[in-house]
């Protein structure tokens, strides 16, 4: 479940100690943006230091490299793969050959380490037109793509508009960040709210990734998390449908029934999936077996 | 009859000061504050020593009172609370005599009854009449409510107002009245309007605080405290503040209609009374512009006197009707005593204040703190110094949980009933010192004694050494 | 590793320590400012020293002024202060 990814300075000691607690679902430790360049070495050091010995609790970890259009890119991976982060996620992702060159040299560090090859996955950050464009062909490029993760504002610069709260510039990026990403069968992550203020304006803009299909959102501020969190976690309704569904389904294996139908529509296999998703989420959130109760 | 002097010096002298007296000043105008420098300045001009200054509280502006100890003017200290800038010099033995420390309503008790004597009260007033009917919430240096002023009014031997705003007679809003005034003075300027109050009073941003603060509101609704006739006190920032905004939430979503917000008061209290989240607010001291102006317009504003607000010895007090405070803390102990009056090191950053008199007559006390400051674990094996003792601290919120104090074991059935974080005490002891490292333990480097805590009853609750 | 020159790592913020390093003739000598002493002020020294050692530097003067850093913070500025102090031309 990633509802929440939140980004981390990898250079400032006061974030990094305290990220676990911010009630995000991922964490993004940044050595590319964050970081001004004369501090990369510093921040590097820093990030392997704290992964090897802080506790950050249920959060996920991803570490944001530099591009693999810079010096620094293989000097991260060098330092920070020996503490097995969950994921790498490379920036300005443009086309396939990115992803597998970045892939090959994965293979090349987990086996120098010792680590399962294989295990450490991939979160491409698409923020070029170029990479938009090529989404689907990202997105099956290696099988550690875990997900697409879309960055407005680099893309908009790229595109040579305005970046804006209500997004119509970012919007064909987004629907075809989904696309691509379901056909390839993995996931995809809106690009943050950057007002750290504007609660509201950060409501509408998660409400319209969620009505989108995306996963879930990056959040560059620990105010934000809670919103997102919300947004994307099923709302009683949804977990009651849900729940009717499995009942549903279990009501008529007992009568031996075949066609199944809810509420006046039929139950296919997508609906299911939906509902057990839905459940899945919703018991990790609450600490309660929502499956237990439709058997 | 003519109470106006022409000068500070005239005032002191007609006062009838002596070598060995003690005097009085009220902490209204607080880090803003001239009146004590300028008293004191005249005193020493005159020649007049060892006094003992009871001042409701001291802040760095007051650092001129350094050199006057240095001096021999002043050989007595005592307050409720003493800020580092002074604290720290104390803390390394610069008075001779152990310091007074007590709570803001141990002093009006005993100033009232007769335990704590004052020759002169100095009052500083932000507006006057030259007969000494005055108030604090007028003047260009108002600073709202006089609380902490009433006991040395009412009781001292002789009682000097001090005003850079002189207003005609009869001033028609009077705090103080003109029956307890024996002289008025007029000067250029009482004290710095930017030091007196903040011009906004701001929410925190820290996301570790507002957490805190989110947990708290959580476990006061969980309480069972927050219903029609809610009473609430909140310190004035940080995340103690943050708790009220929350609070505010649950109350406006729920229209919830509360009794009385308590305090040391801010434009948030304000927001909320003026939301209808209150009836009434009980202020013994303004912290902002907001405050300052809603005592003066708003008729739910209520001053209220140091004795009202939390005196042990009085019929009631605002305090003993308290159902929420909340409060902070900078080191609290597995049987949940608080210190307030010291870091880490022992050395003196604070006092009570109102801490130990609210958090013992309020039905349910919380405590909210991160869990470590850089480095420094909050929760410890045993305070430096006993500020609040734990029989009147009920639970302590921090980032990683809600510790109750043992002695409440329905307030715990009810946080774990509100499926709330609640960790044993001794735990988030353990997490912090896993989080920071073994520590070494702390060293005293003196047995000498530079502060005496009293407790609200009068009787010694503990001491406080001396550091290098 | 040898110090070839002066380098500093880390900041004077909270929960931070800013490490300086430099060449020093003979031995290694730590000065340490922190708003820990009395509690962490030994171990700090000690996880300078150790660090130190787990880089090979024999010569070296340290200095640090820390506001709370913990372990890992400590051993990462150290760290890398060291390495920089250490390259051959300074850093581009």
């Amino acid at each position: 479940m990633r509802r929440t990814m939140l980004f981390l300075p990898s250079n400032n000691p006061n974030m990094i100690c305290n990220g676990g607690l911010l009630g995000a679902d991922s964490l993004i430790f940044d050595l590319e943006d964050a970081v001004a360049p004369d501090q990369k070495d510093a921040a590097r050091e820093l990030l392997k230091n704290a992964l090897g010995s802080l506790n950050f609790g249920k959060c996920e970890i991803i570490v944001r490299i530099n591009g693999l259009d810079t010096p620094y890119w293989e000097e991260d991976l060098e330092y920070i793969l020996p503490l097995k982060p969950d994921m790498i996620m490379p920036p300005k992702v443009s086309g396939g050959d990115y992803i597998r060159t970045l892939d090959q040299k994965l293979t090349e560090l987990e086996a120098k380490f010792g680590i399962p090859v294989g295990s450490t996955k991939i979160l491409a950050l698409l923020e070029t037109a170029q990479g938009v464009e090529n989404a689907y062909e990202i997105a099956r490029a290696s099988k550690r793509m875990m997900g697409l993760f879309l960055g407005a504002e680099d893309l908009s610069a790229d595109l040579r508009c305005k970046r804006t709260k209500e997004g119509s510039e970012i919007l064909y990026a987004r629907g075809r960040l989904v696309c691509a990403a379901r056909a390839a069968g993995i996931e995809v992550y809106d690009t943050p709210f950057t007002d750290v203020q504007d609660l509201d304006g950060l409501e509408k803009d998660a409400q319209f990734a969620k009505g989108l299909g995306f996963s879930g959102k990056a959040c560059i501020s620990p105010a934000h998390v809670d919103t997102v969190n919300r947004v994307f976690s099923p709302t009683p309704a949804d977990i009651q449908y849900a729940k009717d569904v499995f009942a549903v389904i279990a009501e008529a294996k007992r009568l031996g029934k075949g066609a199944i139908s809810l509420r006046g529509k039929m139950i296919d296999a997508p609906i299911v999936q939906r509902a057990r998703l839905v459940l899945e989420a919703a018991s990790e959130i609450e600490g309660v077996d929502y499956f237990a109760e439709t058997v | 009859m003519r109470k106006l002097c022409n000068s500070l010096k005239e005032a002191i002298e007609k006062s009838g000061l002596r070598d060995g007296m003690t005097i009085s000043f009220h902490h209204h105008l607080r880090n803003g504050d001239y009146v004590l420098n300028m008293v004191l300045e005249e005193i020493a001009a005159l020649g007049i020593k060892d006094l003992t200054v009871n001042a409701s509280s001291l802040f760095d502006c007051h650092e001129p009172l350094l050199g006057h100890i240095e001096n021999g003017v002043v050989t007595g200290l005592e307050t409720d609370y003493m800020s580092s800038g002074i604290g720290g010099p104390i803390s390394r033995g610069v008075l001779a005599k152990p310091v007074v420390f007590r709570s803001h309503g141990a002093r009006p008790a005993q100033i009232l009854d007769g335990t704590s004597h004052i020759d002169v009260a100095f009052v500083a007033a932000p507006a006057s009449d030259p007969m000494g009917n005055c108030s604090g919430k007028y003047g260009p240096s108002a600073c709202g409510s006089l609380g902490y002023a009433f006991p040395d009014a009412m009781k001292a031997d002789k009682v000097v107002v001090v005003t850079d705003d002189l207003m005609d007679y009869p001033l028609t809003d009077a705090s103080i009245t003109e029956d307890y005034v024996d002289y008025v003075v007029k000067v250029d300027a009482i004290g710095n309007p930017k030091g007196i109050v903040s011009g906004t009073t701001r929410m925190p941003k820290d996301p570790i605080a507002l957490k805190i603060a989110e947990l708290a509101a959580q476990a006061i609704d969980a309480s069972g405290l927050l219903k029609d006739g809610f009473s609430f006190q909140t310190g004035a920032g940080g995340a103690s503040l943050a708790v009220a905004d929350y609070v505010k939430r649950i109350m406006l979503k729920r229209n919830i209609k509360g009794s009385f917000a308590l305090g040391g008061i801010t434009g948030y209290m304000v927001d909320m009374l003026e939301a209808g989240c209150f009836q009434a607010i009980q202020d013994v001291q303004c912290f902002d512009l907001q405050a300052v102006q809603s005592i003066r317009e708003d008729p739910r504003h209520m001053e209220i006197t140091a004795a009202q607000y939390a005196s042990p010895k009085a019929k009631s007090s605002a305090a003993s009707n308290l159902d929420v405070v909340v409060l902070g803390a900078t080191e609290i102990d597995t049987n949940f005593n608080v210190n307030v009056h010291t870091d880490s090191n022992g050395c003196i950053i604070g006092g009570s204040g109102g801490h130990t008199d609210v958090a013992e007559e309020a039905k349910l006390t919380v405590i909210v703190a991160p869990l470590s400051r850089a480095r420094m674990s909050i929760v410890v094996d045993k305070v430096l110094t006993v500020s609040t003792p734990g029989s009147s601290v009920d639970m302590l919120v921090t980032q990683y949980g809600i510790a109750v104090n043992p002695a409440r074991p329905d307030l715990e059935a009810a946080m774990k009933a509100a499926r709330l974080p609640v960790k044993d005490i001794r735990q988030l002891r353990d997490m912090a010192v896993a989080l920071n490292g073994p520590a070494k333990p702390y060293a005293r480097t003196s047995d000498r004694v530079v502060a005496n805590v009293l407790a609200r009853d009068g009787s010694l609750q503990d001491v406080i050494y001396q550091v290098k | 590793m040898d110090i070839k020159r002066e380098a500093m790592a880390g900041t004077l913020e909270s929960s931070d320590i800013c490490v300086t390093v430099q060449p020093a003739a003979e031995g290694i000598r730590i000065d340490l400012n922190s708003t820990v002493e009395n509690y962490y002020g030994d171990s700090i020294r000690e996880t300078i020293g150790a660090v130190l050692q787990e880089l090979g530097v024999r010569n070296a003067l340290v200095s640090a002024v820390d506001h709370g850093a913990l372990d890992c913070t400590i051993r990462a500025r150290v760290t890398t202060a060291v390495k920089r102090a250490s390259r051959e031309e300074p850093q581009k």
